[in-house]
């Protein structure tokens, strides 16, 4: 009888319903976690896997040795490498393209590569249109990686003590 | 008001004229701030539920977001109307102006102050509008028949279904009311409960005034009683074969209902635009410069607040839980109070029998 009591009172009193209320109406005034995006953005990892880029050592010659490594690891085929012998007798790519279509930023090409030639840079904001322009060739890998050399050098030094 | 605008009309004009142009007037008066309070409701809506949820709701078309209802308003004018091939054409095309008459018609008795400020002072106010929304009912059964689609159909059943249950607990409910005010002029009903926030209505009918806002939640079809648009079952209810400015005309009705259940609720047990601080001695004076209309506007505010805090809050009803909440529990306890009211009434209890 006494539970019957306290059940009607808890129903028609409408308890429930108003701590529910109590709830929302506290998290009415709790600070927003809401980013706006384009003025406001979210911290990077230095190991996060955006653009790719090709990389050049200091004195200006490139890293890539056409190990093809990269190739073979790539579990989208989205890596094109062509080499040939250069007049200095070292082995160079001719071609090196990358499918930004069928990439799936997994950064298997980076964790292969033996000479830190292919990296994945934490620039996300670019898109493609049209068909074409999605095919990123070695010369636009290359001046990718010359516009944002500082920022790589800092995330792989960043990195460095983990890998 | 409109009195002397129609007797100056009339000096240079025919009558019928002069009576034709001033209900014009008074009908764009009353109809198009409702208009817009549901053009900005939408937004409040969104805004609430979003800081509910932690996030910040639109904030992107002008500061803070509030430019938001006209985008959206541009963007249902300018989409096509898609009317499916095997439904009925008219009904499904007067199906939404079924809707949207009876939501702004009932607002001719709703007064907004004191001294008459009312398109039509009729002396069965509480009436009319109970007859007149419930004739809402028609655009949803017609436009959930005239879509031709099983989840049309489906919504518009519980819709009805769920509309004319509500419609008991309802008029129970104002039944006190009219028991303690004698009357069913709502300018009385108001005029009835002068004196102070404790000769409001609320105080003696309680438990009718929770009863009164939970059938006007299931009347609008609003959280927690939303089946008819359940999105996990039934797409959107009644209105899914709609688009642009016919889908919005429903949203429009919706809201504009919303709105009016807020208005009755405040006019038949919150006092209307009477002030909570009459009768207080310190603050009925520093309150007392206030225009009556403030405080009406201000309860509707909370009331219409109190709709969207219940929608942040509370989950969906099964639907055989509302047909039971409706019939078992909400018309029951009408009744009993009837009874209690009597008795009050009888007793002449308190300052609201007298």
């Amino acid at each position: 009888m006494i539970a019957f009591l306290k059940h009607q009172v808890k129903t028609f009193g409408l308890i429930e319903l108003f701590k529910g209320l109590a709830v929302t109406g506290k998290y009415l005034f709790k600070k927003k976690i809401t980013v706006r995006y384009p003025e406001e953005k979210t911290p990077l990892s230095p190991r996060f896997r955006g653009h790719h880029a090709l990389r050049r050592y200091e004195n200006g010659e490139e890293r890539c040795i056409a190990c093809k490594l990269c190739e073979a690891v790539c579990p989208a085929n989205a890596i094109t490498i062509e080499s040939e012998e250069r007049e200095d007798g070292s082995r160079r790519t001719t071609q090196y393209d990358i499918d930004m279509f069928k990439c799936i930023y997994c950064g298997f090409c980076e964790e292969a590569c033996p000479v830190d030639a292919i990296v994945e840079t934490r620039v996300f904001e670019y898109e493609f249109h049209e068909r074409g322009p999605h095919i990123m060739t070695k010369e636009k890998l290359l001046a990718f990686g010359d516009k944002h050399e500082a920022q790589i050098a800092a995330d792989r030094a960043a990195d460095a003590k983990y890998r | 008001m409109f009195d002397s605008l129609q007797a100056w009309l009339s000096s240079f004009m025919y009558d019928w004229l002069a009576v034709l142009i001033t209900l014009l007037i008074q009908a764009v008066v009353v109809i198009m701030p409702v208009m817009i309070t549901v053009a900005w409701l939408t937004y409040a809506e969104r805004k609430v539920i979003g800081y509910m949820q932690v996030r910040m709701g639109p904030n992107r078309v002008g500061p803070g977001g509030w430019l938001q209802p006209i985008a959206d308003a541009v963007k249902a004018l300018t989409k096509e109307v898609v009317i499916p091939s095997q439904s009925n054409k008219y009904l499904f095309i007067i199906a939404p102006v079924l809707a949207i008459a009876p939501a702004v018609a009932a607002w001719a008795v709703i007064p907004f102050d004191a001294n008459g400020v009312v398109v039509a002072n009729i002396n069965a106010g509480v009436l009319y509008v109970l007859a007149v929304a419930s004739i809402g009912v028609y655009g949803i059964v017609i436009s959930g028949w005239a879509s031709n689609s099983k989840y049309a159909f489906l919504g518009a059943l519980r819709a009805s279904a769920q509309k004319i249950s509500y419609e008991i607990a309802m008029g129970f409910a104002l039944v006190t009311v009219l028991m303690v005010a004698d009357s069913m002029n709502l300018t009385d009903i108001v005029n009835g409960q002068k004196g102070g926030i404790w000769h409001w209505y609320w105080i003696p009918l309680l438990p009718m005034f929770f009863v009164y806002f939970i059938s006007g939640l299931a009347e609008t079809n609003r959280a927690p009683f939303d089946v008819a648009e359940g999105e996990s079952e039934i797409v959107a209810g009644f209105h899914v074969e709609y688009s642009g400015m016919a889908f919005a005309v429903f949203f429009l009705a919706e809201y504009s209902m919303m709105i009016l259940i807020s208005f009755m609720t405040a006019i038949m047990f919150l006092g209307g635009w009477l002030s909570p601080f009459d009768g207080i001695p310190g603050l009925e004076a520093v309150f007392g410069w206030i225009p009556g209309f403030i405080w009406l506007f201000a309860k509707v505010a909370f009331l219409l607040f109190l709709f969207l805090w219940f929608r942040a809050t509370f989950p969906r009803y099964r639907y055989d839980q509302i047909m039971r909440l409706g019939w078992k529990v909400l018309i029951p306890v009408t009744i009993v109070w009837v009874f209690v009211v009597m008795i009050m009434e009888y007793v002449k209890l308190g300052p609201w029998f007298n």
